[in-house]
């Protein structure tokens, strides 16, 4: 029951079930064999967004057996970067795919009409979408499936907004109205296939060869994300406690990273969001730790009070993009710009780096009142950036076409590029914390700062004193062994419960038998395949680009080194062989 | 003293199912949703919120008043006993109780509810609560 891919085919609407035991066996589950499907199905130099694009889907042997493995990844051809896309989602859908029985989806073709797809068990159908197709709101897509489609109360609704119909280039996928794949335009890659939506449920079981040896690893594995520290950040503030931290550590990108601390912080921290906005906490399935922050904002429209309510979650990283990184002041603005993004379906971060851009370049005066259509970009100015966000999605003359590609597009036509807080051609993460940061989300796969945690890495350095050397190891050790969590697919918050020992463990208890070093090199080896995708795609790692913006605006570790950054791509790539 | 399960803090769910993976775990032998006697379901989407579905543990159960086969009879301390053999799967229990509690499994068997505190012991945010019960 390990191995069971679909395979969907949109220009006719056929499928069919492949048992892929071959790769399930060798690459476990998860990225692990997604990145193997990508590498089949996608042939060189194919166009992101053409019907030969495939959208693969995949979950791992663990999901959803044991607590926190709540993860699906999607992998295709990134129309923001041009070579891998990688992205996680949670909310139902990694346990919606276990219980229909598909342990990877693989998408192709382009739909004659637009269409959404219907998974239930067994039963796979390609319907007509016409009448949701320019339904703008993501809340309302859901809204309207959920009325139509059986497996209610426990089924995955992914569905993309007018921003992956547009084609966006950072357009996401909102999954479970709460969560995403995030992150180089997964969403315009359903926009380009004619594919607005898929709904999945199912009734299936999953058996398990030895019960008592799973009952005791369940109930170790469960105690240790429920009864210790562990996971406290993700349930307390949750990943916005870092506001307030990095800004003491002069770590938090502010202003287009003119800065890296903000006097406004304390405004926009967790603790004040927790305190005066949040109105609950919720889940992803499997996981009894509930990080997802909902907060509400209560919006007056008229006299009489007379209210919009909208529930908006929050994290840190889009508390930075929407908030610090635009010198935003007030909590309540931040929420209004999320909850904008959120819904036209745009990745926060990419569109929080490109507003950012477009400040700044408005006021060096490369780029003018005729390119914004008279909007004035401002910092702070938040009902200004909700025009231009409309804008991006609307597309009304060449300027706004260009902000939708994101900051390495805008900056190639506009200038600026010193400025264009890019790595990869991807924004970043919210993290200006030194060099293994910056290395790590250049070398990273994906260029997340989730590859590989440099972020972290660089607070081990600032108390431990590591050579440049030292840091390399430890980024190539997480880009490595994250690969294993993320085949299971365990969310990454549990790493600290997912140690390499309980890893060994929690699968053999599901009778795969895998030692630590076989697990290591099979990392390794998921590694270098994700590697041959993108230098099959062009990407050289020999020839990346650090704005200089980097190098100016002190960091945690105080001011970076350009040679720091070249001497640390080079270690990497004689350590990596790429 | 017999116990049974309490719906104690209903608007503290989070929605993780840990109960009713830690149910059909336990009393099914499976890891599965359909098997767990316990159901948490949105009605709505995730926005607008959980709804807890398990046996309330009747004195005098509807559900086996209306059984015609006495394959359900009232257990002491509230709710009711499956006898399997003599199940017939006609589903006039499931229309006999208001809350819904009962649904079938993969074999078209009722899912019942033994109130053991399974779900309530993997429930990380104290919705649900094991409480003595007097004896019948």
């Amino acid at each position: 029951m390990w191995s069971n891919v679909l395979y969907i085919d949109l220009e006719t609407g056929e499928h069919k079930i492949r048992d892929r035991s071959d790769l399930f066996d060798k690459y476990i589950g998860g990225t692990g064999v997604a990145t193997q499907l990508l590498l089949e199905e996608c042939p060189p130099h194919t166009d992101p967004l053409s019907p030969e694009a495939p959208i693969i889907f995949s979950i791992g042997p663990l999901t959803p057996i044991f607590p926190c493995v709540s993860k699906a990844v999607a992998m295709f051809k990134s129309p923001q970067t041009g070579e891998l896309g990688e992205s996680y989602a949670g909310g139902r859908l990694a346990m919606a795919m276990r219980f229909a029985g598909y342990d990877s989806i693989v998408i192709k073709g382009r739909a004659p009409k637009p269409s959404y797809l219907s998974i239930h068990d067994e039963e796979v159908k390609c319907k007509d979408a016409t009448s949701i197709w320019n339904v703008s709101s993501i809340e309302v897509i859901g809204k309207i499936l959920r009325d139509v489609e059986p497996g209610k109360g426990r089924r995955s609704i992914m569905r993309i907004g007018e921003a992956g119909v547009k084609g966006v280039s950072y357009a996401n996928v909102n999954v479970d109205t709460y969560r995403h794949f995030g992150r180089l335009g997964l969403g315009a890659v359903f926009g380009s296939k004619n594919l607005k939506a898929i709904v999945i449920s199912g009734t299936e079981e999953v058996e398990i060869p030895d019960m008592d040896a799973y009952k005791n690893m369940y109930k170790k594995l469960y105690e240790a994300v429920v009864d210790t520290e562990v996971m406290n950040k993700y349930h307390d503030l949750g990943t916005a406690a870092n506001i307030n931290v990095l800004n003491q550590l002069k770590g938090l990108p502010t202003k287009n990273l003119k800065q890296s601390s903000f006097e406004n912080a304390e405004s926009l921290s967790g603790e004040y969001f927790a305190d005066n906005l949040l109105l609950r906490k919720i889940a992803c399935s499997n996981c009894p730790i509930g990080c997802i922050h909902i907060a509400m904002l209560k919006t007056p429209f008229h006299k009489g009070h007379e209210f919009e309510v909208n529930h908006i979650s929050y994290d840190y990283e889009l508390i930075y993009s929407l908030g610090t990184n635009l010198g935003i002041t007030l909590a309540e603005d931040v929420l209004r710009l999320i909850d904008r993004c959120e819904r036209y379906g745009l990745d926060v971060m990419s569109t929080g780096g490109v507003l950012a851009w477009a400040t700044e370049a408005y006021e060096r005066d490369l780029i003018t009142p005729p390119d914004t259509l008279g909007i004035a970009l401002r910092w702070g100015d938040t009902d200004n950036y909700l025009k231009i966000i409309d804008r991006i999605v609307k597309m009304p003359n060449k300027f706004y076409e260009t902000l939708a590609k994101g900051t390495a597009a805008a900056s190639a036509e506009y200038g600026g590029e010193d400025f264009a807080i890019n790595l990869g051609r991807l924004e970043i993460a919210g993290y200006h914390t030194g060099p293994a940061s910056i290395v790590g989300q250049l070398v990273g796969v994906r260029h997340s700062h989730l590859d590989n945690g440099g972020y972290s890495i660089d607070q081990k350095a600032a108390s431990q004193q590591l050579t440049e050397e030292q840091m390399v190891d430890k980024l190539i050790y997480e880009d490595y062994g994250r690969n294993i969590n993320n085949s299971l697919i365990a969310c990454l918050f549990a790493r600290g419960v997912y140690s390499e020992d309980n890893i060994v463990d929690a699968l053999a208890s599901v009778g795969i038998n895998k030692t630590k070093d076989e697990l290591a090199t099979i990392g390794r080896e998921i590694f270098l395949a994700k590697y041959r995708f993108k230098k099959q795609e062009g990407f050289d790692l020999g020839d990346v680009k650090v704005p200089a913006r980097f190098f100016e605006t002190v960091s945690q570790m105080g001011n970076i080194k350009k040679e720091t950054i070249a001497n640390m791509i080079q270690l990497y790539r004689e350590k990596t062989g790429v | 003293m017999p116990s049974r399960i309490k719906v104690a803090n209903p608007n503290r769910c989070i929605g993780c199912y840990s109960c009713m993976l830690a149910c059909s775990r336990t009393n099914a032998d499976s890891v599965s949703l359909i098997d767990s006697a316990i159901d948490i379901r949105t009605s709505g989407g995730i926005e607008s919120g959980l709804q807890i579905i398990v046996c309330r543990s009747c004195i005098d159960p509807p559900c086996a008043r209306a059984c015609p086969t006495g394959a359900l009879t009232p257990r002491n301390g509230g709710g009711v006993v499956l006898k399997n053999e003599l199940c017939d799967s006609c589903k006039v229990c499931a229309d006999a109780c208001l809350p819904r509690a009962i649904h079938f499994d993969r074999e078209d068997m009722p899912v019942i509810c033994i109130h053991c505190g399974t779900c309530a012991r993997f429930c990380s945010h104290d919705v649900l609560e094991m409480i003595k019960t007097e004896v019948l």
